[in-house]
């Protein structure tokens, strides 16, 4: 006993107090708005249980005594031993929910017991994570072995689909941000850049131009190349691949003008009826350019390039120029696939999402009517905001689910700039703390369990902050810790303390 | 692989996604101002208040467009509740098939509608409308409104006053920040013209309201209404009278009678036919497509659309330049064989009259002969060494300093300018100096090149009667709150001087009053008194029948009114348009018309049989 207590760390010591800090001001700055979001004309109590912020209220305080119930009474082993049944629990509880639930809203997420309502998706994002970190940490677990890293992708994909099929595309998107915790654990970098690279190749090819996306692919190889290449070819490298880019850049430019050229030559070969015949067919000979779109001429230029390139790539044994020659033609077909993704693949309702956000289309009283009554709520409250119960476009219900995953409309509404600067930095310190603590463990559970936390609060922050403030198209997902929901709520309180208890647990031996 | 470093990757990933988010809150709520406008917009509603639109007068104070009310059913189809539809039928004179179609269409088109109501039906009698008001309370969700429409007492310059109709998208984006759906605007005639003046400022109450569209209360006490200003009166030059006249006058022909005030370049008289009766204009959206569809083409204003070779007419205009020009004396005498011969056997044609004449008799008998020698001396002027080109861009400007071939730049909208032919039309007809005098020659009896409206005779009728000067014709007085352009009082001098005019007024006085048998080709025109001086043209048409021309003023000392008739197919000009011209001047000088006989003749008569359709 003694011995055991001479290593033993205090409660002070142990838990991070800093984080459950944060923790709570975040809950206390949610159920503040969650009251101001539904203020109307005759005010009820912020502890009145007939509305949601009495509800909240409830919730609060469950959340905090399950807190202390994960910090206090459940032995933390439970969570190492018991991930891969508690995995599979969820699995099939997703699954189940798919049949017997209500649909909402086109989707299939709620299990209604009476008056409780829960989504086994929130749960599913703490088992996913535990089992993760189970995985991960095994001895012999390395994730740039082929067969581990399938392991680990199928861990995070089941869940994931099966969230697809109950129609809730939004939920499952976070769970793309375990590639960020794979990353972490030595997954190549290069597939986290090659992921951004089909993102940003697919809203360039819908925003901008198919002849823009290629020209931005080849640019990004061409840095690539320059810098992963042996370093006397560095600047023979850039140059070659900008000067190309640039001059390609006023490609459009330099074929407007001849193909304006060849038209007012045709023009005056149909005004004026008496030239020789020879003439005639001379222009005809030039009649087809009209036909030829710049971006053509790019493609055919860069597969003319791609034989000399493959030689070169095959003589010096250079793999990485061999690569990015395969990744040039993946790219190219992703840029033309993109329209059939778009028109085929996504679902109306997200392609009109999309379309709303990247400005494609403007349909304030549609799809875009969410997004710009947010921005505007946003937008009025200014440096400083209206001031507490003072906002009008949330409270008159302007905003659609003002509470829920609009909530951070009223903080930015009535509180301002100044508002919205202080939730988002508490939200950055919380996940930067989440991420320094678990650099510090030494478990590896521990340590790939507290970046699959952070991962996920990030990912709803950024998904549902982005959303309300149109950087973002419209996916219902909630805010951490400030969205009304005790289903939501309690998720992130035992995904947070679960890490908590974790972490004190090292810091009580270590 | 190293991972040691990747959590500070990761941080700095963090940090780059935080800045992103409060970088973008940072441009919306600091930097953007479009969101606070929007947000003040979004709790408040402002219902519209109509402005009544300005009346339009006649010169005499009779009202040639007022205001009446009419009463139009409106839906809110959210807040209709089931209904009696038989009932609601009966009420408003309507099949139930009509309103169970209504329904259901707004049933299709609910999203689209939302909390709006639309309009059922439009300008409901107001009997049905009070029929409707006792009954109201039994249909939740319908409700009659009241707008105010056009009004025409007097049938009188349907194409002159234009219609008003609801505002399109296209001329929404036209006019940006001015109309909104819904809107009603001038879109022809005086409406368009002076839209500005006659629509007036919309008002409105602002009230507070919900996101359901549902209005809570007025803001602030109605401290920020505004209340709509009406729009101006206008006070036009027509003489309604005359103007009611002439169109009957020319029903049943093709053609058209402009009617000016020499002394200020007042339009008294603006007709075309045919032409949009006003009870059509009242409810132009029933009427629009048939109107468009006639073959006669209403909407086409021939007073200053239609181009019109001007014929004998424009004899006076030759005349007053070879006067100006030295190349003709009122006592040159000229022989007339039944016409001008000149080439190998080419003639061009004239009437039997005696010859030799001097150039008062060739004005009162229309000789084309003398006319013929007039432009040949005219173009073979020794001044421009027999360059045909430069003697027809002279005579060409000349010609145009009279107002023809260029847009008068009246008030009126869509005025044409005719042409004038310049060395440039020859020259790209029959190659340079591959033509002359005689080539050119039909310009000396107003055939050939020469086009000009209606307007621009009445014009010229104008500024012969006022002996060398004319006021840009215009149809709107100036009057309280309205103001015209300051061109419109200067004197417009034309390029023969004043001394001229005197000359061939004296021939246009002997043609209407040297009695019949003296040769006077319009003595048909002659009223006692009056002192009416005119010319008459017979136009070649090569779709018919000869137009009939005819341009008069009236008295000779001190006119009051000087006027152009032109008829299509009408034959000799002192056939049908000089009749009738005269009649406009016993008209409006007199008041009242004592030629009964040709006054019935006139409107009896129906030419619309000899007109080729288009």
């Amino acid at each position: 006993m003694i011995e055991e207590n001479r290593h033993q760390r205090g409660l002070k010591q142990s838990i991070d107090w800093k984080l459950i800090g944060v923790y709570i001001l975040l809950v206390l700055i949610g159920w503040v708005n969650i009251y101001a979001s539904i203020h109307s004309e005759d005010p009820a109590s912020i502890f009145d249980w007939s509305v949601r912020s009495g509800k909240q209220f409830v919730w609060m305080l469950t959340a905090f005594g399950l807190a202390g119930l994960i910090l206090f009474v459940i032995p933390t082993r439970l969570w190492e031993e018991a991930a891969v049944p508690m995995y599979l629990f969820v699995c099939l509880l997703l699954v189940v929910v798919i049949f017997v639930s209500k649909d909402v809203k086109g989707s299939h997420s709620w299990f209604e017991l009476g008056p409780v309502k829960f989504q086994p998706a929130e749960i599913s994002k703490i088992t996913t994570s535990l089992l993760l970190a189970n995985v991960m940490s095994r001895q012999n677990f390395k994730i740039t072995q082929w067969k581990d890293f399938l392991l680990a992708a199928a861990i995070i994909g089941v869940p994931m689909l099966i969230i697809v099929a109950e129609s809730e595309t939004g939920s499952a998107l976070v769970y793309a941000g375990f590639i960020f915790v794979l990353y972490r654990e030595g997954f190549s970098g290069w597939w986290l850049g090659l992921i951004g690279l089909v993102i940003l190749l697919f809203i360039t090819t819908l925003t901008l131009s198919p002849f823009t996306s290629i020209l931005i692919l080849i640019g990004v190889l061409t840095l690539c190349n320059a810098f992963m290449g042996p370093r006397k070819e560095f600047w023979k490298r850039l140059g070659l691949g900008g000067g190309f880019v640039l001059v390609m850049a006023f490609l459009p430019w330099i074929w407007e003008q001849v193909q304006e050229a060849v038209q007012a030559r045709l023009t005056w070969i149909e005004n004026v009826t008496w030239v020789p015949q020879a003439w005639e067919s001379q222009d005809f000979r030039w009649a087809f350019l009209l036909k030829v779109e710049p971006l053509y001429i790019l493609l055919a230029l860069s597969f003319l390039s791609l034989p000399f390139l493959g030689r070169k790539a095959f003589r010096k044994r250079d793999g990485f120029l061999g690569l990015s020659i395969a990744a040039f033609i993946v790219g190219v077909i992703l840029v033309f696939s993109t329209d059939i993704i778009f028109e085929k693949v996504l679902q109306d309702h997200q392609r009109s999402r999309i379309e709303v956000l990247l400005g494609m289309k403007e349909d304030l009283a549609g799809v875009g009517y969410n997004v710009n009554q947010s921005k505007i709520a946003i937008g009025s409250g200014g440096l400083t905001g209206k001031g507490f119960l003072q906002g009008t476009q949330t409270a008159f219900g302007f905003v659609p689910e003002q509470s829920t995953d609009f909530i951070f409309c009223t903080v930015g509404e009535e509180w301002g700039f100044i508002g919205c600067l202080v939730v988002i930095l508490l939200y950055a310190f919380l996940i930067t703390r989440l991420i320094l603590d678990a650099e510090r463990c030494r478990e590896h559970f521990t340590r790939i369990y507290g970046y699959c936390v952070a991962a996920c609060i990030f990912m709803h922050l950024f998904i549902n902050v982005g959303m309300t403030v149109g950087l973002m198209p419209v996916i219902g997902i909630p805010l951490p810790l400030l969205s009304y929901g005790g289903s939501s709520l309690w998720a992130f309180t035992v995904l947070i303390f679960i890490f908590v208890a974790l972490y004190r647990q090292e810091k009580k031996y270590f | 692989m190293n991972t040691d470093r990747r959590h500070i990757r990761l941080l700095v990933g963090l940090g780059v996604a935080t800045v992103l988010l409060l970088g973008k809150i940072f441009s919306i709520q600091v930097l953007d101002d479009h969101y606070k406008i929007d947000a003040d917009n979004n709790t408040t509603v402002r219902e519209i208040i109509y402005p009544t639109r300005g009346v339009i007068y006649d010169r005499n104070g009779e009202i040639l467009v007022g205001n009446k009310v009419a009463y139009d059913i409106l839906v809110s189809p959210r807040e209709v509740e089931a209904f009696d539809t038989l009932a609601l039928a009966a009420v408003l004179d309507v099949t139930p098939e009509f309103l169970r179609g209504k329904m259901e269409e707004y049933h299709r088109n609910r999203r689209k509608i939302g909390f709006q109501s639309v309009t059922m039906l439009k300008q409901v009698p107001a009997e049905t409308y009070n029929r409707f008001a006792e009954v109201q309370y039994r249909f939740p969700g319908f409700k009659g409104q009241v707008r105010s429409i056009r009004d025409y007492p007097i049938n009188a310059g349907g194409n002159l006053l234009g219609y008003v109709s609801e505002v399109n998208q296209n001329y929404i984006d036209k006019h940006p920040g001015e109309y909104r759906s819904g809107d009603y605007a001038g879109m022809t005639g005086i409406e368009a013209a002076r839209e500005a003046d006659l629509r007036g400022e919309k008002g409105y109450h602002i009230f507070l309201r919900n996101s359901h569209n549902q209005i809570e209360q007025p803001y602030k006490d109605g401290e920020f209404d505004k209340e709509a200003v009406p729009g101006h009166d206008i006070v036009t030059t027509i003489d309604a009278e005359l103007q009611q006249y002439g169109q009957e006058l020319m029903k049943n022909k093709v053609g058209a009678i402009v009617a000016i005030e020499p002394g200020t370049g007042e339009i008294l008289a603006l007709v075309s036919s045919p032409g949009i009766d006003v009870s059509q204009l009242a409810d132009i959206g029933k009427h629009y497509g048939e109107i468009a569809k006639d073959p006669y083409r209403p909407m086409y204003n021939r007073a200053v659309q239609a181009s019109y070779p001007p014929g004998s007419v424009f004899k006076l205009v030759n005349g007053l330049i070879g006067l100006e020009e030295g190349v003709l004396r009122p006592e040159m005498m000229y022989p007339c064989s039944h016409g001008y011969h000149f080439g190998a056997g080419h003639r061009l044609g004239c009437h039997g009259h005696k010859s030799p004449i001097n150039m008062e008799e060739s004005i009162m008998m229309s000789c084309n002969a003398y006319y013929c020698y007039v432009l040949k001396n005219i173009l073979d002027n020794r001044k421009f060494n027999g360059d045909y080109g430069e003697a027809i861009d002279h005579w060409h400007d000349m010609v145009t300093s009279f107002g023809f071939g260029t847009k008068l730049g009246s008030d009126f909208p869509n005025e044409l300018s005719g042409s004038i032919p310049t060395s440039k039309t020859y020259n790209r007809a029959y190659g340079k100096g591959r033509w002359n005098s005689t080539t050119v020659i039909s310009l000396s009896i107003g055939q050939g090149e020469i086009l000009a409206t209606p307007m621009h005779l009445a014009n010229f009728c104008a500024t012969v009667a006022n002996r060398g000067f004319y006021y840009i014709p215009h149809i709107v007085k100036a009057s309280e709150g309205v103001e015209i352009d300051p061109k419109f009082y200067e004197k417009q001098y034309t390029k023969v001087s004043l001394e001229h005019f005197p000359k061939v007024i004296k021939g246009m006085w002997r043609a209407v009053n040297s009695g019949a048998g003296m040769g006077g080709t319009a003595w048909v025109a002659h009223v006692d008194g009056l002192d009416i001086c005119g010319k008459t043209g017979t136009a070649q048409n090569p779709r018919g029948a000869d137009n009939s021309c005819f341009i008069c003023f009236a008295p000779m000392d001190n006119p009051r009114i000087a006027i152009a008739a032109y008829v299509e197919n009408g034959g000799f000009g002192a056939t049908y348009a000089a009749p009738m011209a005269s009649l406009m001047v016993e008209k409006y000088l007199n008041r009242e018309v004592k030629r009964e006989d040709l006054e019935r003749r006139m409107k009896e008569a129906n030419l619309m049989s000899r007109v080729k359709k288009d």
